[in-house]
């Protein structure tokens, strides 16, 4: 089979697609670890966050409303943890749960109340830069044609690169994951500290979750994810903490998935389901292969800080 | 001397009142959660009194308590699976892996052994298989943990959603009925399925769920073994200087939880359903989570609650239906449960008000001290 310019091209798009709800949720995913704070229930939060964005941007036809709409649900569901975990105390894992299942089991109840009859799609994003850049080759239509999300994506990995390892707020959130007692100790706080990581989280996950409907998929449904929040929470423990590591991360996903989805069209058939296993048991084996895996989580991580307890 | 008098006589007060602490601790959040499931009811226009007598009624009279022991066998077993990690402080999340991974292959089989094979003999084999898939599935976490420090909470998920998809493929290949295009095993006929106990309707797997409840409550408090659990439940490096031996036990848990969550698979295929459809899964790990930390992880505390839950679901499924609900009405009672187990447990720390729901084991959740570069005594 001969492979042309426009199948080099289109797989180029489908590993970017795939790789942004990855990188976005896990940076936020990411963040929040560094705080201290894991939260087991990101597919819930992906789930909200894209029904949220779906439903809004179907009614609005606004796109970046729809990624408004997708950030604000992703802080609701996710300020369940702050709430219970971060000020209460509770235990992230259970809570985590909890947010899973509140998650996914709203957002499957409201689309099968509002869209289940109809199943409507989203129309592609508009472009929104001028021609003379859409049309560069490979990077116009890669890049620039794309949706401003993209470009604001790996602008804020930058940031977030930055403010982890290079800024004072950004010393906090680590500490308040390596050491909380030392956070407190200097005249920090431990608790709003990880309410903020935690929130922004939220922010990030709800918004890779819209990623996902709205550019992605261009739809809704029900369980989309299928496991993405759980490659997320690897992809942010692997990563530990280095944004260059969670961008390869989601590169190589994006490659294994758009790999996945070219292989259907060819001769050999492979069945959906070994491509939706594919990414885990890479990630399984990279984990295993990986000797300290677990190194790049802080030492406090899921566990509740109370102010001189021992 | 008046302080400690005074310390005296306050531990004396808290001490007489523990028992009746440890009830409210476990009746205010059922009482709550069924109090503000009957607002919520009362919002979608359905009568709560009457739903909640149609769910006794229908749960427990006449075949009621029949159909509600059987719905309470697999989630039994699966508490069971849950409570043996969670003591060990490990978060065994694989569950539904386990479940669906050994339910396809038992259901995928069983016609062929069953017809075949002797009785006793293929229910040996079946059962042999659902442990070895059950566990099969916890492994790669365990393995992980003790080698790498991966923390199985997400390891054991994402094995989770591999099972899953190995259940899926057997089911639509090699497993699938040639009768039809539906992709599901073949159905086991009644005749070969578990008997039902003389009298009843109610199938021989329900017997090994309770003697199971029972044998891990006296293995869990009453065994070296079940105290080497607690002790790297409570405090990893405790343990290893104690000279239990992490690398050998993280797996052992493990292995047990899963193997259990694939005899609940085992129960159900051979006593329920007699088959398997690809895509099914009864999402069971979730709804005993609950009262997995409402029993404080005791097998013998949890039997009473999960039979009660079970006794819900059973009436509840009729009961929703009639009142014109959706089903997810009940999964919403467990997020309530949950949320008021919270509650209760923030003010606990406040009051008193009986023990944490998470026994210092869980309590102290720290899987970063089980990294493999922290525990050199251990190799």
């Amino acid at each position: 089979m001969m492979v042309t310019e426009a199948m080099l091209l289109a797989f180029l798009l489908a590993v970017i697609a795939n790789a942004m709800p990855l990188l976005l949720a896990a940076l936020g995913e990411m963040v929040s670890e560094q705080a201290g704070v894991l939260n087991v229930g990101v597919e819930g939060v992906l789930l909200l966050g894209g029904f949220a964005a779906f439903a809004t941007t179907h009614v609005t036809g606004s796109f970046w409303l729809g990624f408004l709409a997708g950030a604000v649900a992703g802080v609701v569901l996710q300020g369940s943890l702050v709430v219970l975990s971060v000020w209460l105390g509770a235990n992230q894992i259970v809570v985590g749960l909890g947010v899973l299942l509140a998650g996914n089991g709203i957002s499957s109840m409201l689309y099968e109340r509002f869209f289940a009859a109809t199943r409507p799609r989203l129309g592609a994003a508009p472009a929104w830069l001028p021609a003379w850049l859409t049309e560069l080759p490979i990077l116009g239509p890669v890049v620039f044609a794309q949706h401003g999300m993209l470009l604001l994506g790996v602008l804020l990995t930058v940031v977030i690169g930055w403010f982890l390892w290079r800024s004072a707020p950004g010393l906090r959130v680590r500490v308040a994951g390596q050491h909380p007692a030392t956070l407190d100790a200097v005249g920090g706080s431990v608790t709003r500290t990880r309410a903020a990581a935690t929130l922004f989280g939220g922010v990030m996950a709800g918004v890779g979750g819209a990623y996902l409907a709205l550019l992605v998929a261009g739809t809704f449904t029900p369980g989309m994810t299928h496991g993405l929040g759980f490659l997320t929470i690897a992809t942010a423990m692997l990563a530990g903490g280095r944004t260059r590591a969670l961008v390869l991360i989601a590169l190589g996903y994006g490659v294994l998935v758009a790999t996945g989805t070219a292989l259907q069209f060819t001769a050999i058939s492979v069945p959906s389901e070994v491509i939706a296993m594919a990414p885990f048991v890479v990630a399984l084996l990279v984990i295993g292969l990986h000797r300290r895996s677990g190194s790049g989580l802080p030492p406090a991580l899921a566990t509740s800080y109370t102010r001189g307890a021992r | 001397m008046t302080a400690v008098c005074d310390v005296r006589a306050r531990r004396a007060r808290l001490h007489l009142g523990s028992a009746a602490q440890h009830v409210l601790r476990v009746a205010v959040p059922l009482v709550l959660t069924a109090l503000l499931g009957g607002a919520m009811l009362a919002l979608f226009g359905a009568n709560p009194m009457h739903f909640y007598a149609e769910v006794l009624r229908l749960g427990l009279v006449g075949q009621g308590w029949q159909r509600s022991l059987t719905v309470a066998a697999p989630l039994l077993l699966v508490a069971l699976g849950l409570i043996i990690a969670f003591r060990a402080g490990l978060w065994n999340l694989g569950y539904h892996g386990s479940y669906v991974l050994a339910a396809a292959v038992v259901a995928g089989v069983a016609p062929v052994l069953m017809a075949t094979l002797p009785f006793m003999l293929a229910v040996a084999v079946l059962t042999l298989i659902a442990l070895t898939l059950g566990a099969a599935v916890s492994l790669v976490p365990a393995w992980l943990k003790v080698t790498s420090g991966a923390p199985e909470v997400v390891t054991s998920l994402m094995m989770s959603f591999i099972a899953v998809g190995v259940a899926n493929l057997l089911i639509k290949g090699p497993l699938q009925d040639p009768a039809t295009s539906v992709p599901q095993t073949r159905v086991l006929g009644l005749e070969l399925m578990l008997p039902f106990l003389p009298g009843t309707q109610v199938h021989a797997g329900v017997v090994p769920a309770f003697v199971l409840v029972l044998l891990a409550q006296l293995i869990l408090t009453r065994s070296a073994f079940g105290t080497r659990i607690d002790m790297l439940g409570a405090s990893p490096r405790a343990a290893v200087h104690a000279g239990v031996r992490v690398s050998r036990l993280v797996p052992a848990v493990m292995l047990i939880s899963g193997a259990l969550i694939g005899v609940a698979a085992l129960v159900d295929m051979l006593g329920l359903w007699g088959y398997m459809r690809s895509d099914w899964n009864p999402g069971y790990g979730e709804k005993v989570l609950p009262f997995v930390f409402l029993a404080r992880l005791s097998p013998l505390a949890a039997a009473p609650l999960i039979c009660g839950y079970a006794v819900f679901l059973t009436g509840g499924t009729v009961a929703a239906q009639q009142a014109g609900l959706a089903i997810e009405v009940l999964d919403v009672y467990l997020v309530l449960l949950l949320v008021c187990m919270v509650l209760l447990e923030a003010l606990g720390r406040r009051f008193p008000l009986g023990e944490s729901y998470l026994p210092a084991a869980v309590g102290s959740l720290r899987f970063a001290f089980l990294r493999r570069h922290t525990l050199p005594e251990d190799r």
